[in-house]
């Protein structure tokens, strides 16, 4: 791993990676054409120095299947990181670092409790994320809509095409209250929609999450997962249509990441 | 009822008021084998070591095993049965000595965690309990699971029975050296000899074996005959392919010495491509692509594996060809997998599965679930591919595995140095796939799956991802010299061909072992997955072991490259094996094989009118082998590496079958390159020599119709044949291949790698039957620019259609005589056969017109011809069409009803291009002599064909296209 020192105002990237993760090269693209430094790290490594995520102003939990999800998707990743990082990931929140889990990543911060707000006991989650309805991988591009929600760099309104590729995707959640909750405290950060905006059915939701939710937040915003990628679709060549489309300067996934550096950065 | 297991045993099920999908798909499966019960739930269980303590379970299952939010946990203390449930219990646990990956995991993860048993070890066994409802009948469900949810060869299936397996203990092998008596023996001994050990050795080589040794003045050990059987198998040598073969066609008999280097390689080596950086001798072939980076590919058979195993074998098949790009030069990236299956039809009727046979449906959901679970675990997309059904591979079902891989164009050659380490890195070696290279080269028949049973394996992608991630570090620092993965033949291959040109040396006592009881036989030849061979400078090896540990990957020194010219392998102290690399590499005897070929005299049927064409395309489109493929490729992750440029599925809703893939390795780099397949398994009966030129303009023109240049397509030969034993079969071959190096040399595209499986037969009754004849042609081509890639989607309305390529009478094996059904067997024909005097530069003009920015859509034309392909283009582009038979140029032939010719022949080189009409002249002109107008596109969703007298044949909605198109067998 490289550890140049960037300049100061270089926002930077800590990509946490470990056995299973597969998504990392396109996050660290995402994240380096948003204009962040990445540094792609092992998790053997980061438990050997936890303080190397006080450099760290995101912290990325990018896709793939940790450990195989062997038990259930995220479940071990999600217990090594309560093992060995719990506390540093609870400073790494409170002093401001912003933390961003991608399918397997938002697996893990489920399985973390992390989205449930600094201290949740993992144990006693309300949240979790299990088999898709249609009891398949589902690989498909579908349409989110950010949310008014607490996450800062959301645009509410904004409609983005991004692929999903997963098997273990559907969001349950304990009880009617835990919505309610979801609700109050803002955390609902994005749907999935109809390509026109409207209430998705399947397979527009692709996995039958509840209140068609494909992403959520913790209270503070700064904490945000989800199951779809955007970095992938990140260059006008990707959307599976784009032979169909007006010429695009870029894919519209680029600029969730340039906004969520933006607020990285302005957030030191 | 037997001992119910010393082991605490935890399963976990859904919650009552959660939903369980994996339940409600159980219920699904037993449905297909008849059984109706009102429910099934699921349960995943566990089995953990007596000695833990209660407490210690409870935090187990709460910390890793249940989520709250979901699951109840059923906690059943050691030796006792669980408490009485209102459903049938049916238990499926892996039998003792399968690869159980989920208990590895789960093993190391409570050692990680420092969960220590009190005494004993970890010992962790799973099961899947279902409970089922008891409105079906025990005895039915013990039958029914086991043609549907279970497969026995690897799996315990009990019903109602709660004794499962636990802490079984192998017999133990022996260690050390045995020697097997060659001296003395007759042709019938040694025949015996070779069958009793599975050693697939012919009687001339066991005469050859027998010879050397009593030159030698001594005997071979076990592990000196088995290195030969392994190194000499028809896996692993091609003994066939590289024999001599008196060929005799056509009233002329000539002598092919090396069929392989004299027809598909003499053809790579004539055309010596600058871009081919590595061909025929590493495990990919290596061709230049852009940025001082260079592409690797290799598509492998794993047609016995998947027969038995179809999971199994499918996953460790992907599992293996990515090793193969991992080992290729110096270790490539892998950025794309290819499947492609040939399957008995899934309307088979079950009693015409043969007994130790699986249903197709069965065994296609089992592969694309190997293929789905091991790809999508490594993080590759499976972007390319096709299903081919027929009933002839009802018992020999074929599995194609492909990869491609990215390295840097300077690590295209490895090297071994005497001195250099053997190091081995990854997984474990267990009794799992025991004379798999052998295996492979025996019949199938209905004992297989018995006799068969130790050479399956399981495959563990968790573990393969960490030696991946593992082997580019150590490559990029420059840690070994050559690598090569660890396939058919275990060790005993990987060692013998990285020493060959040096000598080796290897203690058997340093291989980490999954578990005791291995001889040492096996440790040397078994094929567990997952392992990759290394020669380290020693220099490096301390670096090399401390990187793997950071990744969590054991590396193991097993040995050292010599300078002796011998191999070596010990156990121990003791000499297990001491042979000259030269005899176990050329001492293969090269007996004369006979091949001929004749070509069948069988009426031509010509091309009957369709007596309704509207229904006619209906049926075509629902025809499994043309109808849609989107619940398999939905199922693989094809967008991960966020490379795709042209997808498997295009169009208006996503859902088009698009003639190839595009990726773009290189963000930095505005080229990508494209993968095209082509095969017909129904050719090859009538005409096996055109069916290898067609299948080759196939794979390269839907690697064209994606936007790849033509003067840059390299191509993968992957032969699966019949009983080479057979003069027929073997003269079919000889063609093929001579086919292949004519359609190479005239198309200007090498091949640059391959893999065959010959002797794909299976025994029905007393009968020996031989597949229908297949070639599966990959073609990688480079696209200049992916900017300029193309669908296959009709894009706007009022834009013109173009049909560019000659149509003649060529129907022989077309899908449209299929649908016909003229009668049980082979009909004759014409089968469609490209012009290579002319096919080469059409590919070229239409790759031209589309860098011109001519072409908003281009599709290639296949099964079904001109019909299917219009109606594809229409549907995936939402909107409707206008064809018109009337422009198309054809010579008229007696029999060949003029209509029905130019809508259903599958004459090749052809393809429909839809223009603008305000590019159509320039169109026109620039592919003068090509192309024909035959349509116009409409802004409605209607899809009509007008005959060549003018008069409407068909007038559909584009909604009854799409019902045909996916209303056919969707898993």
């Amino acid at each position: 791993m490289t550890t140049t020192t960037a300049p100061t105002k270089t926002v930077q990237t800590l990509l946490l990676r470990t056995a299973g993760t597969n998504c990392d090269a396109e996050a660290q693209t995402a994240f380096e054409l948003a204009g962040s430094h990445v540094a792609r790290m092992h998790l053997n490594a980061l438990v050997a120095a936890p303080a190397r995520l006080e450099k760290a102003d995101i912290l990325m939990l990018a896709g793939g299947f940790s450990y195989g999800d062997y038990i259930a998707a995220g479940r071990i990743f999600g217990r090594e990181l309560e093992a060995h990082l719990t506390e540093a990931l609870q400073r790494f929140v409170e002093r401001g670092g912003l933390v961003l889990g991608v399918c397997n990543g938002f697996q893990v911060l489920v399985e973390l409790g992390l989205l449930e707000g600094v201290g949740a006991d993992p144990a006693a989650r309300s949240l979790a994320l299990t088999d898709n309805a249609s009891a398949e991988f589902e690989c498909r591009w579908v349409t989110l809509r950010e949310e008014d929600s607490a996450c800062a760099w959301l645009e509410p309104g904004r409609l983005v095409p991004v692929p999903v590729a997963h098997a273990e995707g559907r969001l349950v959640v304990r009880d009617d209250a835990t919505l309610a909750r979801l609700r109050a405290n803002r955390q609902i950060a994005l749907r999935y929609v109809a390509p026109d905006g409207g209430p998705a059915a399947y397979p527009g939701n692709p996995n039958g999450s509840v209140d068609d939710i494909a992403g959520l937040c913790d209270p503070s915003g700064r904490v945000l997962g989800l199951m779809p990628h955007p970095e992938r679709n990140l260059s006008r060549h990707q959307h599976p249509r784009w032979t169909r489309l007006a010429e695009r300067e870029e894919g519209e996934g680029l600029a969730f990441f340039r906004r969520m550096v933006a607020v990285a950065r302005d957030s030191r | 009822m037997s001992t119910l297991p010393d082991a605490w045993r935890v399963e976990v099920f859904r919650r009552a008021d959660r939903d369980d999908p994996r339940g409600a798909e159980a219920r699904a499966t037993l449905a297909e084998a008849g059984l109706h019960p009102a429910s099934v739930r699921v349960g995943r269980g566990v089995l953990l070591a007596p000695s833990l303590s209660p407490e210690a379970v409870d935090e187990l299952v709460e910390r890793f095993l249940l989520d709250p939010v979901l699951d109840e946990a059923r906690i059943t203390p050691p030796g006792t049965a669980p408490e009485p449930v209102e459903a049938t219990r049916l238990l499926v646990a892996p039998k003792p000595g399968v690869m159980d990956p989920v208990a590895r995991t789960i093993e190391a993860l409570l050692e990680r965690n420092g969960v220590e048993p009190a005494t004993g070890g970890l010992n962790v066994a799973t099961f899947t309990a279902y409970e089922v409802s008891r409105d079906v009948e025990p005895a039915e469900l013990a039958r029914a699971a086991a043609r549907t949810l279970a497969n026995p060869t690897i799996e315990d299936v009990r019903v109602d029975d709660e004794a499962l397996s636990y802490g079984v203990a192998l017999a133990p092998g022996v260690r050390g050296r045995v020697e097997t008596r060659l001296a003395g023996l007759d042709d019938d001994a040694l025949v015996t000899l070779s069958a009793n050990g599975q050693l697939s050795l012919n009687l001339v080589e066991m005469r050859a074996i027998q010879a050397h040794f009593a030159e030698l003045g001594r005997e071979p050990s076990t592990v000196e005959l088995e290195t030969i059987a392994q190194t000499w198998s028809e896996h692993c040598k091609h003994k066939t392919l590289t024999g001599v073969i008196e060929f005799t066609h056509a009233g002329r008999t000539e002598t092919v010495d090396n069929l392989l280097k004299s027809t598909i390689a003499a053809a790579t080596h004539e055309l010596d491509r600058e871009w081919c950086l590595s061909v025929f001798v590493d495990n990919a072939g290596i061709v230049e692509f852009d940025q001082g980076q260079a592409l690797a590919i290799k598509v492998e058979t794993h047609n016995h594996p998947s027969a038995i195993d179809p999971y199994g074998g499918a996953g460790t098949g992907i599992g293996g060809v990515v090793r193969d790009i991992l080992g290729a030069g110096l270790g490539a990236k892998p950025v794309a997998n290819i499947d492609a299956f040939f399957v008995g039809p899934p309307d088979l009727a079950p009693e015409r599965v043969p007994k130790g046979s699986m249903h197709p449906k069965r065994i296609l959901r089992g592969v694309v679930a190997g293929v789905r679970d091991y790809g999508n675990r490594m993080g590759i997309p499976t972007v390319a591919g096709g299903v081919w059904f027929d009933e002839g591979f009802v018992a020999n079902p074929l599995v194609y595995a492909g990869t491609v891989g990215i390295l840097p164009s300077h690590m295209a050659q490895k090297s071994v140095a005497p001195g250099d380490w053997i190091v081995s890195l990854g997984g474990r070696t267990g009794k799992d796939g025991i004379h798999g290279a052998t295996f492979s080269s025996i019949e199938l028949s209905e004992h297989s799956e018995v006799n068969a049973a130790s050479a399956v394996q399981i495959g563990d992608p968790l573990t393969e991802k960490r030696v991946l991630d593992a082997l580019l570090q150590a490559r990029d620092r420059g840690l070994y010299r050559g690598v090569t993965d660890c396939g058919a033949g275990g060790y005993s291959s990987a060692v013998g061909e990285m020493g060959e040109h040096t000598g080796a040396e290897v203690d058997l006592a340093r291989v980490p072992l999954k578990y005791a009881g291995l001889s040492s036989d096996e440790i040397w030849i078994s094929e567990a997955q997952e392992r990759m061979v290394l020669a380290v400078p020693p220099e490096n090896v301390d670096e090399l072991v401390a990187l793997c540990e950071s990744e969590d990957v054991e590396a193991s020194v097993l040995g050292q490259f010599t300078d002796t010219g011998r191999l070596v392998v010990k156990d121990g102290d003791e000499v297990l094996c001491d042979m000259a690399m030269s005899f176990l590499h050329d001492g293969t005897p090269r007996p004369v094989r006979h091949g001929r070929w004749d070509a069948p005299q069988l009426d031509d049927p010509g091309a009957p009118a369709a007596a309704d064409v509207g229904a006619t395309l209906l049926a075509l489109l629902g025809d499994p082998n043309v109808a849609s493929k989107q619940w398999i490729i939905r199922q693989y992750d094809h967008e991960v590496q966020g490379t795709s440029v042209v997808k498997p599925l295009v169009g208006e809703r996503s859902d088009g079958p698009s003639d190839g893939a595009v990726l773009r390795p290189l963000a930095t780099s505005k080229k990508g390159f494209a993968i095209g397949i082509g095969a017909n398994p129904w050719q090859g009966a009538l005409d096996p020599y055109a069916m290898a030129l067609a299948s080759i303009d196939e794979a390269l023109r839907n690697a064209v119709a994606v936007g790849a240049d033509p003067d840059q397509v390299s191509v993968l030969d992957n032969f699966s044949w019949g009983n080479a034993d057979l003069e027929e079969e073997l003269g079919a071959l000889v063609l093929a291949a001579k086919a292949c190096q004519d359609a190479a040399l005239a198309y200007r595209t090498p091949f640059v790698s391959g893999k065959d499986s010959l002797n794909n037969t299976y025994r029905v009754g007393e009968r020996l039957l031989s597949i229908p004849r297949t070639l599966l042609i990959t073609a990688l081509g480079i696209v200049p620019d992916v900017a300029r890639a193309m669908t296959m989607d009709l894009k706007g309305a009022g834009h013109a259609l173009y049909l560019v390529g000659a149509t003649r009478a060529e129907l022989g094996a077309s899908r449209y005589l299929a649908t016909l059904d003229l009668g049980a067997g082979v009909v004759g024909g014409r089968v469609p056969r490209p012009d290579l005097a002319t096919a080469p530069g059409c590919l070229a003009r239409v790759h031209a017109a589309i860098r011109a920015g001519l072409c908003r859509s281009v599709h290639d034309l296949a099964e079904g011809g001109l019909a299917v392909a219009a109606a594809e283009m229409a549907f995936a582009g939402g909107l409707g069409l206008d064809l018109d038979l009337a422009p198309i140029e054809l010579t008229a032939t007696a029999g060949y009803d003029s209509d029905a010719t130019r809508l259903f022949s599958e004459s090749t080189t052809r393809f429909l291009v839809e223009v603008t009409q305000e590019n159509a002249a320039r169109f026109e002109t620039e592919l003068a002599g090509d192309a024909t107008r035959v349509g116009t596109v409409r802004a409605d969703r209607r899809f009509t064909i007008h005959g060549t007298r003018g008069d409407l044949l068909a007038d559909l909605a584009l909604d009854e296209l799409r019902a045909s198109f996916f209303g056919a067998y969707q898993g």
